[in-house]
């Protein structure tokens, strides 16, 4: 185990895939010289040179329609897009290209891409700097959607994604970059997709939060625990599609109560999905109406207290538990 | 030119003249559905430039491209088998008409999205210089496709990083009913790429030889010297753009005045004239196209169509 910060987990994943496999190459903008707006890719211009680590103009729709054509060539490119935002410049290669390509040819030519971007509101940045676009990928059959909360779950998945024949949006947060935590040091240590982990166990109610969320429920469920005794069990999905949803069901089962967790906003988000396949498998196991707490739907202002009013906060983690716990409706 | 290959050309050419014809009988007659472009009238630019790469070069193409497909020797058996839908077409019976993809013959695809296929291109382009191979990519796109912002972004990178692709503008005047002159600010779209600081040409595309050699030689330059060009052709499709096209935006006098210069008439009185083409030789070859496509078709008709089950299979290549 060595700790380390989540960009750094990042890094190093690059790093051992690049060293392990010489099809994996990296590109994006000011990813090499720069190192990364947010330093994820800093030093593998050193090791790997040029040639593999690649700086590009800022053109959002041909660094990726670039990945998709070189990964029908046969390379393995990760492409990193500076935010998540600008990935709507590229919609028409992700959705219409790459996440079709391997299905309209019947299978003759997968797409083997990962394409990094970190979302996330809470820094001020404004509206077109601070969403949470995961709903769109998940929406979209032919992607892998993939979400990290932790810098170990960053490394073992970003490493898998490397290694999947798939197109994978992976998505990172902003604020989660400087989050240390303990990594194993084993260059193979790898992290399936689909599989959910329980972050914390407890037995009065489940939570499902994923990204900067997870970080948010833990602290939630300390202050419930110290001042209510109330037991959370937190499951971080970690990847969206696919999904576990396995084990959040048998989360249900056995505490009778669930809670959803998003930054996203609410409508049509990822929170509704899970609520919905609950509700279809583990209908007569819950003992109260299953809650969110999701971003409001709205663009994402500049001004602190509005920005803060609009994502998902402690206490309001805080209160939706209590109140299910009531069984007061929401 | 020698005999024997503008013999080649002028037998690639009916052949797929042949095949879109009778695409659109199939068509009429309910076999296919869904939305069908035909080539006819552009035969002269797939195949004189197809025939001017290497089998290992690859070709990415838009929607148009059922003809390019049988160019770069796709199978027409399969390629009207996708047209029926059925699973044995090159596909499966999953793309159509406008995603017939053969990656053994490295044909890439059969884009339906105007331009979606230039960025491909850049990073299949990409590939070839990063795994040190001397192939290229021959990329097509139309007139319209050249006023999306993919061309620019795909011309500037290509460029930039010294990639090994020849784009390849078929200007038939047209994108759908909006002629070249209502839609860009110039109508020869070649000198855009002088901006990107790219070799680029104009030719005439109703005549297969000069398309050839052109091609050749493009072709040759960006193999060895690593860089893209642009060629345009100006060519014209006799038929709607699509087999559902009301045709209101153009003149029948128009299509009859480029109609006069038929790629495949003009090569078959240059032939007759020089006596390379005989009518007896005319006729051995409309009757061998005549039953590759009948083959095409009865094959097409006796596949079955896929199984239910398939819908799920190939959305993801890895474990899900
Ligand atoms: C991005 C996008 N916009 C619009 C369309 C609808 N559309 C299909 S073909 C076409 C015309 C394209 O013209 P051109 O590039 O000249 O090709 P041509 O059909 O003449 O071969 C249009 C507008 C589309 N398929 N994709
Ligand atoms: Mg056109």
């Amino acid at each position: 185990m060595a700790q380390m910060r989540y960009r750094e987990a990042l890094r190093d994943a690059h790093a051992e895939e690049m060293r392990r496999d010489n099809r994996v190459f990296v590109m994006g903008e000011d990813i090499a010289v720069w190192g990364g707006s947010f330093r994820v890719t800093e030093g593998l211009l050193a090791e790997f040179g040029a040639e593999r680590v690649i700086d590009t103009p800022i053109s959002e729709e041909v660094i990726v329609g670039a990945g998709i054509g070189a990964a029908m060539a046969g390379l393995r490119p990760i492409v990193e897009l500076m935010t998540i935002n600008f990935s709507l410049l590229a919609m028409d290669q992700i959705i219409n290209h790459a996440a079709k390509l391997y299905y309209m040819s019947g299978g003759q030519l997968p797409i083997p891409m990962v394409i990094r971007a970190p979302q996330g509101a809470g820094q001020q940045l404004g509206a077109q700097h601070s969403q949470n676009l995961e709903a769109h990928f998940v929406h979209t059959p032919g992607l892998k959607v993939v979400i990290p909360s932790t810098a170990a779950d960053a490394k073992g998945l970003l490493k898998t994604s490397v290694r999947d024949d798939d197109p994978i949006i992976f998505i990172e947060h902003e604020i989660l970059y400087g989050m240390k935590g303990d990594v194993p040091d084993d260059n193979d240590f790898t992290i399936p997709l689909g599989v959910a982990d329980v972050k914390r166990e407890g037995s009065d109610v489940t939570i499902v939060a994923y990204s900067r969320m997870v970080h948010t429920v833990l602290e939630a469920a300390s202050q419930l625990e110290k001042e209510d005794g109330i037991s959370v069990e937190l499951v971080d999905p970690r990847t969206l599609k696919p999904f576990d949803i396995d084990t959040v069901t048998k989360s249900v089962e056995k505490t009778g109560r669930l809670v959803i967790v998003e930054e996203d906003c609410r409508t049509c988000g990822v929170g509704a999905e899970i609520a919905a396949s609950v509700g279809e498998r583990a209908f007569y196991s819950l003992d109260a109406p299953i809650l969110r707490v999701a971003g409001a739907d709205v663009p994402i202002p500049y001004s602190r207290h509005l920005e803060q009013s609009a994502i998902p906060q402690t206490q309001d983690v805080v209160h939706a538990v209590k109140r299910i716990l009531a069984g007061k409706a929401p | 030119m020698d005999s024997d290959l503008r013999l080649e050309l002028y037998r690639k050419m009916i052949l797929i003249r042949r095949f879109e014809e009778k695409t659109n009988q199939m068509y009429q007659k309910g076999k296919i559905t869904g939305f069908c472009h035909l080539y006819i009238g552009e035969e002269a630019v797939g195949v004189g430039a197809i025939s001017a790469i290497r089998e290992t070069d690859y070709v990415v193409t838009g929607y148009r491209d059922h003809g390019q497909a049988i160019a770069k020797g796709v199978d027409p058996k399969r390629v009207m088998a996708e047209l029926f839908g059925k699973e044995a077409g090159v596909s499966k019976g999953k793309g159509g008409s406008m995603h017939m993809f053969d990656k053994e013959k490295r044909f890439m695809g059969g884009d339906a999205i105007v331009g979606g296929d230039l960025p491909l291109a850049v990073g299949i382009g990409f590939a070839i210089k990063y795994q040190k191979i001397d192939d290229i990519v021959l990329c097509f796109f139309g007139d319209g496709a050249a006023n999306e912002g993919a061309f620019h972004e795909s011309f500037n990178l290509a460029s930039l990083w010294n990639l090994p692709v020849l784009f390849f503008c078929e200007n038939n005047k047209y994108g759908m009913g909006t002629s070249i002159e209502r839609a860009s600010s110039i109508e020869d779209l070649a000198k855009r790429a002088a901006c990107y600081n790219i070799e680029w040409q104009i030719i005439d595309g109703m005549d297969v030889v000069e398309v050839y050699e052109a091609t050749r030689k493009t072709a040759g330059r960006v193999r060895s010297q690593k860089r893209p060009e642009m060629i345009e052709a100006k060519t014209y499709r006799f038929k709607g753009h699509s087999v559902a096209d009301p045709e209101v935006y153009r003149t029948k006098e128009e299509v009859e005045q480029w109609k006069v210069r038929d790629p495949i008439d003009r090569l078959r009185n240059k032939l007759k004239g020089e006596g390379i083409l005989t009518d007896e030789k005319i006729k051995q070859i409309d009757d061998e196209v005549e039953s590759v496509c009948g083959e095409a078709i009865e094959f097409a008709d006796k596949s079955p169509f896929p199984p239910a089950s398939a819908v799920c299979e190939h959305v993801y290549a890895g474990k899900f």
